[in-house]
């Protein structure tokens, strides 16, 4: 029972975006009752729970960079989709001036874009991190001058991708019935977790985020975890730049990844991360960003129209954060604990160092009877 | 003929939950008279300006204004009786220009007068003698000046009663002297200064009349002339006199031919301690001692490179080494608990654990994680070591009290295995037995070996746990005491007579 409340508590946080997210499905399940059908297309699986996990996939890979930026710098970084648009240009052309495509070609493409994530991470890491630049005026340079710069790479306007590979890439390799954006995202995720399992970033990450003069004292040095934070944030927008350019099959640097930041950011608060900095759930941002792509396809679905879609994604937004605000948290504990004296006559949080005392108090009970 | 007196505060009590603040105390100030409010920390000094500022409300007691009994309710009521205050940290916008400073939140009427505003500014600036133009921003004046203004600011107010609250801490010694120079010149016009400070030598330099407090209560009130220096410090740090001036025959420090186990030479920090050398020799226990300010806390965080180390050159067992980081600190063997628990101590929204592992893992390196299981047995073996209560190891430092998260940090650096461990006040602010506890542990470590520094700003404290006490005064050591030498007389003896 302990361990179960414990299990709980860690997870205490996704309460927030997984309830949106259910909401969100009974609602699309009361406009059609067919809203999980899944069907066999040419041997892939396609509906609506595939079309959302293709459609959030660099959502889902950006919202993790943002998630350790936040953490780490106390700020965000509003130049991803710009960085995404760079780094995805250069990849398109190292392909286009290859002549013959082969599957080596896209991979060693791929890697050079990821190279250029990681100098545009440096970029915006240095600034930050040694110039003592605020992240979102540091990262603004960029997010100004970042499609320009993607613009002058392409050198015409919208170069088209045609290649089966990247075709493959952006749709389905046959043979395979998930589409491969899919496959990608999932293995980027696995990446990460690897990472986090095999080394201390989290709790160097953590440790910076929340107190830097401390972590200081303990030998870590605040600036470079900082910087770290860029470096994998500009991965991340490669990686998306990458499989949102295969997606579209052709590179337009105007609209490439427009506006995802916004998304973005609101995946990293959706799933519980304070925008401030500190602790964090990269688990709470990845489902936090499928919320945000169900929201979106929701509106769609429910037909709004589409000018108007901003609008109800708005007011959405607003009643979320005004229900994840630490007042109405503060004030709906309080209402549980008046509930709770209602029916037992005993009021358990009168203050929170009772509460605490309290649940410490079964806790160990419960333990006493394991 | 005795100056009238226009602030009288009788029989002041106030209580906090738990404490009692101030008991009983009186304090009286005269017109034209710079007036030092003396105490270590937790005397009362800021509570009795709060107090009469209107920050606080006083439990009983009576405070009179020129005769007048009043009753401040607020800040902005106090202010507006004519009782100016400048703090430590300077309370002014640095984007805004000298005037505006002067002048903001001021005036009731909507639209401002620019030129007017700033003639009156040139005015007050020129009478006072302060260095600055009223259209300069504030940001490039020095501290200094944005000091003055800060006090300017608060005269033009129809200032009956100015308090500066360690006005100097963050000046030199030219432009100390050119505040003292404004602060004459205020006493001069009438103004009754209330001076706090923790520089004893600044006290002798200014005031008229000293009021020491200590543990709430009054101790005295004296005219600084009549008041020797080392009777102060007694009378501070309440011992009596008699003890005091009983001197001893100094013997010479013994001297040990081991190697010592950290060896410094004209180490200096950007903080702003003078070049000093320091030793320490295996199962060693010794201590800085000196006043709050001495430079105490600046010399052991130049030792393990908290502060940008400038000068210098470190010996570890005999071996010269580079000490540049808190890193480079910490894989020579050094441990560090800082003095501030809150800011530099703990990270209080992590969780008890990962506290406690914090130091070891950062040792271990980025890619050797600890395993969950390894970290909850380190935690544990170590929560029964030094008995640190917590609901769980999964429960944020922050939540607990004051003993336990020292005690954390504690386990922390017991947990690297360090040959020298710096203790930073780490007995303030917890409970009596807590204290106990951890003094036994400073000898027992000693016991096995380990080389430990404590620092304290009780002295009894001190002299209990350490073999050899480093004096310091004004960020300089004037002296060294052991052995038999090591008593209270002696260390306040040195501390007045040091540096002169």
């Amino acid at each position: 029972m302990a361990r179960l409340k414990k299990q709980f508590d860690r997870m205490s946080h996704l309460v927030l975006p997984l309830s949106v997210l259910v909401v969100l499905l009974i609602i699309n399940l009361i406009k059609g009752a067919d809203y999980f059908k899944i069907t066999l297309i040419n041997g892939v699986l396609y509906g609506n729970i595939p079309n959302i996990l293709f459609g959030a996939s660099e959502l889902v890979i950006l919202s993790i960079g943002m998630t350790l930026v936040t953490a780490a710098a106390r700020g965000q970084d509003i130049s991803i989709g710009e960085s995404g648009a760079i780094s995805s240009a250069i990849f398109v052309q190292y392909v286009l001036s290859a002549g013959e495509v082969t599957i080596w070609t896209i991979l060693a493409g791929f890697l050079i874009s990821c190279a250029a994530g990681i100098v545009i991470g440096a970029f915006n890491g240095t600034l930050v991190a040694f110039f003592n630049v605020q992240p979102m005026v540091a990262t603004l340079i960029l997010f100004l001058g970042g499609r320009s710069i993607a613009f002058i790479i392409d050198g015409k306007v919208s170069p088209i991708l045609a290649n089966p590979i990247s075709n493959q890439i952006g749709t389905v390799i046959p043979g395979i019935p998930i589409q491969t954006p899919i496959i990608l995202t999932a293995v980027f995720i696995a990446l990460v977790v690897v990472v986090l399992k095999t080394t201390n970033l989290r709790l160097y990450v953590e440790a910076v985020g929340v107190n830097p003069s401390a972590a200081r004292l303990n030998g870590i040095n605040p600036r470079k975890i900082i910087f770290l934070t860029f470096l994998i944030m500009g991965v991340c927008s490669a990686v998306a730049g990458f499989i949102a350019v295969n997606k579209v099959g052709r590179h337009d640097s105007v609209n490439l990844l427009k506006f995802i930041m916004m998304d973005a950011i609101l995946a990293v608060a959706l799933g519980g991360n304070s925008l401030a900095g500190g602790k964090f759930s990269i688990t709470g941002s990845i489902i936090g960003a499928y919320t945000i792509e169900v929201l979106n396809r929701t509106l769609l679905r429910l037909e709004v129209n589409p000018e108007a879609i901003k609008t109800f994604k708005a007011v959405f937004i607003i009643i979320l954060m005004v229900i994840a605000s630490p007042v109405v948290r503060a004030s709906a504990r309080k209402l549980i604990d008046k509930g709770k004296t209602f029916f037992t006559g005993y009021s358990p949080g009168q203050t929170g160092a009772l509460n605490k005392a309290v649940v410490s108090m079964t806790d160990s009970s419960a333990k006493k009877e394991e | 003929m005795q100056p009238e007196i226009i602030l009288k505060m009788e029989g002041i009590c106030k209580s906090f939950p738990g404490v009692r603040a101030l008991d009983n105390v009186d304090f009286v100030l005269r017109r034209g008279e710079i007036h030092a409010l003396m105490g270590e920390n937790g005397a009362g000094k800021s509570t009795l300006i709060k107090i009469l500022t209107g920050v606080y409300q006083k439990d009983s007691g009576q405070i009179y204004l020129e005769g007048r009994p009043v009753h401040f309710k607020s800040p902005q009521e106090a202010q507006n009786m004519g009782i100016g205050t400048v703090f430590q940290e300077i309370a002014l916008c640095p984007n805004l220009t000298v005037a505006e400073n002067m002048f903001i939140g001021r005036s009731r009427d909507a639209f401002v007068n620019w030129k007017q505003m700033n003639k009156r500014a040139t005015e007050m600036l020129s009478s006072l003698g302060i260095p600055a133009s009223p259209t300069q921003e504030l940001a490039s004046c020095s501290i200094a000046v944005q000091q003055m203004i800060a006090i300017a600011r608060a005269v033009d107010m129809d200032c009956k009663i100015l308090i500066l609250d360690e006005p100097t801490s963050s000046l030199d010694e030219d432009e100390t002297r050119k505040l003292f120079a404004l602060m004459r010149e205020l006493k001069a016009r009438g103004v009754g200064i209330i001076f706090i400070t923790h520089f004893i030598d600044q006290v002798y330099e200014v005031s008229d009349r000293i009021t020491v407090l200590r543990n709430g209560k009054l101790i005295g009130e004296h005219q600084t002339d009549e008041l020797p220096q080392i009777e102060l410090i007694s009378k501070m740090m309440g011992k009596a006199l008699s003890d005091v001036s009983a001197l001893k025959k100094s013997e010479p420090p013994q001297s040990d031919d081991s190697v010592p186990v950290l060896q410094a030479g004209g180490l200096s920090s950007a903080a702003g301690v003078r070049p000093f050398d320091f030793t320490i020799h295996k199962g060693e226990v010794n201590g800085f001692a000196g006043l709050l300010g001495s430079g105490r806390s600046e010399s052991v965080r130049a030792i393990f490179a908290a502060d940008k180390v400038t000068g210098g050159e470190v010996k570890v067992n005999g071996k010269r080494v580079k000490i540049r980081t808190p890193l480079d600190a910490m894989k020579q063997g050094i441990g560090y608990l800082p003095e501030d628990r809150k800011n530099d101590g703990i990270i209080d929204e992590l969780s008890v654990r990962d506290n406690i592992i914090l130091a070891l893992q950062v040792l271990k390196g980025f890619f050797r994680p600890l395993s969950r299981k390894q970290a909850e047995e380190f935690a544990n073996q170590y929560m029964q070591l030094l008995d640190i209560k917590t609901p769980s190891l999964d429960t944020p430092i922050k939540s607990l009290s004051g003993g336990n998260q020292q005690k954390v940090i504690l386990a922390r650096w017991l947990l690297t295995h360090p040959m020298y461990l710096i203790l930073d006040e780490p007995t303030r602010g917890i409970d009596v037995g807590t204290k106990v506890e951890i003094q036994k542990l400073v000898l027992k470590l000693a016991a096995e070996g380990m080389s430990l520094t404590f620092i304290s700003s009780e002295i009894d404290e001190m002299l209990r746990v350490c073999s050899r006490l480093i004096v310091m005064k004004d960020r300089e050591i004037v002296g060294e005491l052991s052995g038999a030498d090591l008593t209270e007389q002696n260390v306040m003896q040195m501390i007045a007579q040091g540096g002169e």
